[in-house]
């Protein structure tokens, strides 16, 4: 299906819902958004305003539902949404908004902007105007599996070394177990670590699992570009499999838009609840912390510092597992002081890491300073987290700006630090 | 049309005219607003939602941590403002003596001094986040002739009701005429603009509690 203006004007019509008329309606243009923007904070260019990103679709909303707004179309005083608009628009809506969904925290008038950009960018996929960086990735998840384009023998070779590793053994496509667990590809090329160590905690929690061969992949590009009908395929693969395999729960992994898309996306994608329980890996973790079953040898000794995933976290409402269980493992963890859900984005979320020209770089760099500086002022080292995409996004920053910082997966560092 | 004719036609033809347009405005755009509806969420929830949609209402009314130092002139202009407007409103006795003569309720005001005090307070509040808006990169980037347009439309009865009150500039008479005109011309313009924040507000807070609520975030 070819995307047209036309059809990118027709989508918007079609996801502009009351919540999002009541947002409009209510904006006093404060500006307060900007201040929790990283990438105005961080530009200090006001374009990059929260709000300011969602024209387009405000545009739409006005001379659609308004009656004033039609009235002003129709004697062709409004102003147009045409290609030229979609396209400027473009690097606002996706390269400078990882959908972190910050700003929704702080608007006096209670406007969920992340929503709304959630939304828009069903028009801007629909229209044409994405990046090719997200593009590329939508169209791999499609084709081949998952958005680097890796294929079930990569993970299948994972398998194989976790195996050997940990003298486990890893079940693939076996049904009736406990949790079908999911990956990223993140995790399988940049940090097989993971599934070991799931592989050693379920050991010891006397847990069952496996992997599905034709869905291993948890994160969701359609999601991320915002073309829902290739959302749903993606997710029903998930859907598919576990329902097949009869498994009791999905097992989400540490990657922030993963969870997002299948426990909170992907039933109103496919249009019914699952036969079956999401659960966030840290959610696991921490209910096996609090049954006394993950039992911690010796504690990570070097002061650190927590990075919440802002879809896990502020999005995703894991809000109470992370600290307890950093806490189970660290002698020395700082709290800093925008955490939880006011924590500040790594700055490559909401596919913004997938978009590679020069000029996505160059700003995700500048955005980037703002966790930096939580890095400095906290005076550490260390620091751990729970998104294979923060974690490669982290590390790039800390590499551009040659900090001497260590990231760690939480997942991993559990691992390590349980008893034999 | 002398000064008492005036006057009398703004309290008469012209208040029925302003508040005509002002209740079926705000009945209007209510309906156009959320008669759109939304479709619920069918992942299920984190925990019950219950009151979180209330809650947000309440909660957004105060500052996030951070966010007042990082913005002061906003919120703290803001909430002078807003509780200004709010304290002159609804609790200046002649006020209170309109709003009984049109609904026929009515309630305890304050001093008129102390509404006095409130006004000049409320005027320069306004005055103030009106500089910021010109002088911040921000605010003045988002701003465009509604905001300028509101702006003026909430200041002229706050200047011209104080201005009648004091008795300077003009007769009594003629200023009293010219406040209630500039309080119809709010009425009437409200439903259309921004100023409808007044209304949606609640809306906006509580969809936005509800919604992340589903997802066990307070916010």
């Amino acid at each position: 299906m070819s995307a047209t203006l036309e059809k990118g004007i027709r989508v918007l019509k079609e996801v502009i819902d009351a919540p999002i008329a009541s947002y409009l309606n209510s904006c006093v243009h404060c500006g307060l958004c900007a201040e929790a923007c990283l990438f105005y904070l961080e530009t200090g260019d006001p374009k990059y305003t929260p709000i300011h990103k969602l024209e387009p679709l405000r545009r739409v909303y006005e001379q659609e539902y308004t009656l004033l707004g039609r009235f002003a179309k129709m004697v062709g005083l409004a102003k147009p949404v045409n290609d030229g608009l979609l396209e400027e628009w473009k690097e606002l809506v996706y390269d400078s908004c990882t959908m972190c969904g910050r700003c929704s925290m702080v608007c006096p008038v209670g406007n969920d902007i992340v929503y709304m950009v959630r939304k828009l960018r069903e028009g801007m996929a629909a229209s044409g105007h994405t990046p090719e960086g997200i593009r590329g990735a939508t169209k791999r998840t499609v084709e081949i599996g998952g958005p680097m384009g890796l294929k079930w023998p990569a993970v299948a070779n994972v398998i194989k070394k976790a195996e050997a590793a940990s003298g486990l053994s890893i079940p693939v496509d076996q049904p009736d177990v406990d949790f079908l667990v999911l990956l990223s590809s993140m995790e399988i090329v940049n940090y097989p670590e993971y599934l070991e160590a799931l592989a050693k905690i379920f050991n010891k929690a006397g847990v069952t699992f496996t992997l599905a061969s034709d869905a291993f992949e948890a994160t969701n590009a359609g999601i991320q570009i915002g073309a829902s009908d290739v959302a749903r395929v993606i997710v029903s693969r998930i859907v598919d499999s576990a329902e097949r395999l009869r498994v009791k729960k999905v097992l989400s992994p540490e990657c922030g838009h993963a969870y997002m898309a299948i426990r909170w996306e992907g039933p109103n994608l496919i249009g019914r609840p699952y036969k079956f329980e999401v659960v966030h890996v840290l959610e696991l973790l921490d209910d096996l912390r609090k049954k006394g079953v993950l039992k911690i040898k010796d504690k990570f000794k070097d002061p650190l510092i927590l990075h919440d995933p802002c879809q896990i976290v502020r999005r995703g409402g894991v809000l109470e597992a992370p600290e307890p269980l950093i806490q189970a493992v660290a002698e020395n963890y700082i709290p800093i002081v925008d955490k939880q859900k006011m924590n500040w984005c790594c700055g490559g979320g909401g596919g913004a890491s997938a978009i590679h020209t020069e000029e996505a770089e160059a700003l995700r760099a500048k955005a980037f300073r703002i966790k930096k500086r939580q890095i400095e002022e906290s005076g550490v080292n260390t620091m751990v987290t729970f998104c294979a995409n923060c974690r490669i996004v982290i590390e790039e920053g800390i590499d551009h700006y040659g900090m001497n910082t260590q990231l760690l997966g939480l997942t991993e560092l559990l691992a390590e630090h349980l008893e034999d | 049309m002398n000064e008492m004719q005036f006057l009398t036609w703004v309290r008469g033809t012209g208040m029925d005219i302003a508040l005509s347009i002002f209740v079926l405005g705000v009945f209007w755009r209510l309906f156009e607003i959320y008669s759109l509806g939304r479709k619920l969420d069918i992942a299920p929830g984190r925990h019950r939602d219950g009151a979180s949609g209330w809650h947000t209402i309440f909660r957004r009314s105060v500052p996030p941590p951070g966010m007042v130092k990082r913005s002061p002139v906003t919120y703290i202009g803001g909430y002078v403002f807003h509780i200004g407007l709010a304290l002159i409103v609804f609790l200046f006795v002649p006020h209170i003596i309109f709003i009984n003569s049109v609904l026929g309720i009515s309630w305890p005001g304050l001093p008129s001094q102390f509404i006095d005090m409130v006004t000049v307070i409320t005027m320069a509040a306004m005055i103030v986040v009106l500089a910021h808006r010109i002088n911040n990169p921000v605010k003045r980037y988002l701003s465009t002739f509604q905001d300028w347009f509101t702006w003026t439309l909430t200041f002229l009865p706050l200047l011209t009701g104080w201005l009648a009150v004091k008795h300077l500039l003009l007769p009594y008479t003629t200023m009293l005429a010219l406040h209630i005109l500039t309080v119809e011309l709010l009425l009437i313009f409200l439903p259309f603009t921004k100023l409808f924040h007044a209304f949606t507000v609640f809306g906006s807070r509580w969809y936005l509690g509800k919604i992340n609520g589903h997802k066990g975030v307070p916010v």
